[in-house]
């Protein structure tokens, strides 16, 4: 079936586009700003319990040359780890629901918004959650005494980009699954993923062996490193190896997101 | 008008229906019961803990780190298991398969059908906690081979205090986007505040003693004096106390909770 009603309604730009799906999403959310609010905790809460708790266990840690106390190693991880479990959530139970329950795509295709529109406009709608959250932990960073260098200006955009990367290659998963039993395996993967990043502690617990090298090949990997790193100072050319690969990653993402949603809703 | 059953033919006659419950989700189980709290040893017990000296002064008794979180962990478990069986499971019965309104056109009571949910999550809670400590008994972390068994008890009482507090609430609340709340603003805290990572004196005068009122210390303390056998045993009674008062008011609340509720519709 071709889609001949595309040339007789009026285009949306991009822009219109991702503006109409970004005010349907703000509307939606609205009711739900305790979730929204408390959700900004969490990685407060993870940062005082491991970072000051635990920390007082810990003396201090070497992170590129640099000798840092356990709290000020932990904060990015926390930071970088907090955007990609925002990522993750919104761009998986939230999406699966849209697509199979809630047929909210189906709805938004029967309007001028193509596939394309409607990956990035979901996509926009988490990033802007996540940034509002990163904001706020950065400031909680600072407050603290845990930020070193103006590098952490970048931290924010640095989440971003672990956000756009993880909500792009996620949301594609999500629609190769079929019921909610599936969400078992994406605990699978965020859990380990969350606790082996070096979030916690050093890559070096991993020996040299291939499991260091498997780690330091892992997306949250590279985005926690690009954070402590920023937040630190320490900054190095593998930075830009972790920008690079987060970016190709969520361009990648993209595309089979919107491939996927044409299979789905356009055929 | 109600014939009334005992309380042992009142739960006897919904074996079969938790049961099938049982057959149909126990796959799903499996990672939030066991995978789960496993990533969690490696992690932060193994992995961590190799930075962290195991120093019995700084550890409260604890040789080392992985000896001292795993019986706080597994009593965090137990609480995240009693909740999250108590929440959403709860408010099915209730609100979205009416399960408890079918089960009230038979002769079975409130009383029955809440005790039969909270048995079904005590075996629930019992054989995951079962699993866990099994798991870890043969890495040496364990002083004494009676303590795991007493502290396995301790567990299933932290988490049978908080299922029957939560099960009161989930009967009395209308819409679930509460318990977004209770799991990011109850389960969360308590879980990393309440002694299970660090000792609650590392958090200063002031918010160790507020550490100590939450239930989940008590249990999370218990676990851990009978596990590593430096047990105080007055402080012992105390917590057994103070979670057995929780369980008892809370059993009382869940049934006055949900009779009122399922009165009312």
């Amino acid at each position: 079936m071709s889609l001949d009603h595309r040339a007789t309604t009026p285009a949306l730009s991009p822009w219109g586009a991702l503006s109409a799906i970004t005010l349907r999403n703000y509307t939606t959310y609205r009711r739900y700003w305790k979730l929204f609010l408390t959700g900004f905790l969490e990685p407060v809460f993870y940062l005082f319990s491991i970072g000051i708790g635990v920390g007082q266990l810990i003396d201090t840690f070497e992170f590129n040359g640099q000798s840092i106390p356990y709290a000020e190693f932990v904060a990015p991880g926390m930071l970088a780890a907090s955007a990609f479990n925002g990522a993750l959530l919104d761009s998986t139970y939230n999406v699966f629901f849209k697509l199979k329950y809630d047929k909210l795509y189906d709805q938004m295709l029967a309007t001028p918004l193509t596939t394309a529109d409607v990956a990035r406009g979901e996509i926009l709608w988490g990033q802007l959650r996540g940034a509002s959250y990163s904001a706020a932990f950065l400031l909680v960073m600072l407050a603290m005494g845990m930020i070193s260098s103006w590098w952490a200006l970048l931290a924010l955009p640095a989440t971003l980009l672990i956000g756009f990367a993880f909500s792009a290659v996620c949301m594609g998963l999500t629609t190769y699954m079929k019921s909610f039993q599936d969400f078992d395996k994406i605990t699978l993967v965020q859990l380990p993923m969350f606790l082996f990043s070096a979030t916690f502690f050093p890559v070096e617990a991993f020996g040299d062996g291939p499991v260091r090298w498997v780690v330091e090949a892992t997306p949250l990997y590279r985005g926690v490193v690009l954070c402590r790193e920023l937040t630190t100072g320490a900054l190095t050319w593998s930075s830009a190896v972790s920008v690079a690969y987060l970016l190709v990653m969520g361009v990648l993402g993209l595309l089979l997101v919107r491939r996927r949603l044409d299979k789905l809703l356009l055929t | 008008m109600s014939t009334s059953l005992t309380a042992r033919d009142g739960v006897g006659r919904q074996v079969d229906y938790w049961w099938t419950v049982y057959k149909r989700t126990w796959r799903g189980g499996i990672i939030s019961s066991f995978v789960s709290p496993l990533f969690y040893v490696v992690g932060m017990g193994v992995l961590l803990g190799g930075f962290i000296e195991g120093d019995p002064a700084r550890l409260e008794g604890a040789t080392s780190y992985l000896a001292y979180i795993v019986p706080g962990l597994v009593a965090a478990h137990a609480m995240q298991l009693a909740v999250g069986e108590t929440t959403y499971p709860v408010m099915g019965g209730i609100k979205w398969h009416k399960s408890y309104h079918a089960q009230m056109a038979t002769p079975l009571a409130v009383r029955d059908i809440v005790n039969a949910h909270l048995l079904f999550v005590l075996s629930r809670i019992g054989s995951a906690t079962a699993v866990f400590m099994l798991v870890l008994a043969p890495f040496g972390l364990f002083e004494s081979w009676w303590g795991p068994f007493l502290a396995w008890l301790a567990q299933l009482l932290v988490g049978m205090a908080f299922a029957t507090v939560v099960f009161g609430v989930s009967a009395r609340m209308t819409s679930e986007e509460g318990f977004g709340v209770i799991f990011r603003l109850g389960v969360v805290p308590l879980t990393l505040f309440s002694g299970a990572f660090f000792p609650i004196d590392n958090l200063g005068p002031l918010l160790a003693w507020v550490a100590r009122l939450t239930p989940l210390w008590h249990g999370v303390d218990l676990s851990r004096m009978l596990c590593l056998d430096t047990v105080d045993w007055p402080l012992a009674a105390v917590h057994l106390v103070v979670l057995a008062a929780i369980t008892a008011w809370g059993w009382w609340w869940a049934i006055r909770g949900l009779e009122q509720r399922l009165g009312d519709s």
